[in-house]
């Protein structure tokens, strides 16, 4: 079974300027900066004894006062996950960069998080709506959305 | 037969038993009858006015064509299709009906089983196999999602209920409707269908 991994490790070994971005919310739940959030992922990647290699999910959740995207990475080689949560506050015009060129598999997730919640990912290759149809009004998943 | 009739026969065999006897004895008798060609069955052909006559209305004997053998097209959207499967199967084997051959093609179809939800996303295309499907054709909506939208009715891409798209002739309830529901309304449609004229089925 997949262990959890202590985000400890993490940020003991990563150098500060990107420490500073980061708050440790539980045991392996790591909240970052939405600016600090490519770089870190690439750290989890690429970093020998880490090697967060791939990708299970991306979701989006809508706290009314901010929304929350959540990142799960599993390593398949060391057998951990970790899951790493990013804040955006405000309702409009909500961006974060695209991490098409680090995961694939992101593709897909985050045509669908734009299509539901809104939220643009710059730096995506293809973000057209994947779910819904060009000319659709609104964002069906916000709690404030009402047909 | 009596086995023991036959022990008195000659034979070349050295080692016939009873079984190889029967067997030649048989042969031997059909050889005998079977003598001369038998006529060939064509001898009516040249009577004249002594066939039956069988009268009826040209509407009765279309309809009757059209609900005898209603071939579905392929629509099936949800999960209601396993139930049409399980009706097609042979269990309940819908072949009753003349509907054995489930087609692939809309061109070749008569009857439109919507098996399952609707998305505004599939629409157009279920649109498109509707009117590709020729004339007469039928529609029979199976499911809560086929007949309202169930209970995704007030989502944000689910059509509430089919006859937005297309015409329904037959509704049948239930999430989904059991084999045993589909034949009902299968045989409503044919009481439907049986009162249909030549030129609307």
């Amino acid at each position: 079974m997949t262990t959890a991994f202590s985000t400890k490790e993490i940020t003991a070994k990563i150098d500060k300027k990107l420490a500073g971005s980061i708050t440790s919310l539980d045991v392996n739940i790591l909240l970052v900066e939405k600016d600090s959030l490519v770089e870190l992922l690439a750290y989890l990647k690429n970093t020998p004894g880490l090697d967060f290699d791939y990708l299970v999910d991306i979701t989006a959740i809508d706290y009314w006062d901010y929304f929350e995207v959540v990142y799960q990475l599993v390593s398949l080689k060391n057998n951990h996950k970790v899951y790493i949560k990013t804040r955006l506050t405000g309702r409009e015009n909500l961006s974060l960069t695209s991490i098409v060129s680090l995961y694939k598999g992101a593709d897909y997730q985050e045509r669908e998080i734009c299509d539901l919640m809104g939220i643009k990912f710059e730096g995506h290759p293809n973000l057209k709506p994947l779910l819904l149809w060009e000319g659709f009004k609104g964002y069906p998943l916000r709690k404030d959305y009402l047909e | 037969m009596e086995i023991n009739s036959f022990d008195n026969i000659e034979t070349c065999s050295v080692s016939a038993n009873d079984t190889d006897r029967i067997e030649g004895e048989v042969i031997e008798e059909l050889k005998a009858r079977s003598q001369q060609p038998i006529p060939d069955p064509v001898q009516w052909m040249q009577e004249q006015g002594k066939g039956g006559l069988f009268l009826t209305k040209l509407d009765d004997i279309l309809s009757w064509a059209r609900k005898s053998s209603m071939w579905p097209g392929v629509c099936f959207t949800a999960c209601c299709a396993f139930e049409f499967i399980t009706a097609e199967a042979s269990r309940f084997d819908m072949s009753r009906f003349g509907m054995e051959i489930v087609r692939a093609s809309p061109r070749q179809a008569d009857l439109m089983i919507t098996a399952g939800t609707l998305t505004w996303k599939t629409a157009p295309k279920i649109k498109r196999i509707y009117d590709q499907m020729a004339e007469p054709k039928w529609v029979i909506a199976m499911g809560t999602c086929a007949i309202s939208g169930g209970i995704f009715a007030s989502s944000y891409n689910v059509v509430p209920g089919y006859n937005r798209i297309i015409p329904v002739d037959v509704y049948i309830p239930g999430c989904p409707p059991r084999p045993e529901a589909l034949i009902r309304g299968i045989q409503m449609l044919h009481e439907k269908v049986a009162k249909g004229t030549l030129n609307k089925g």
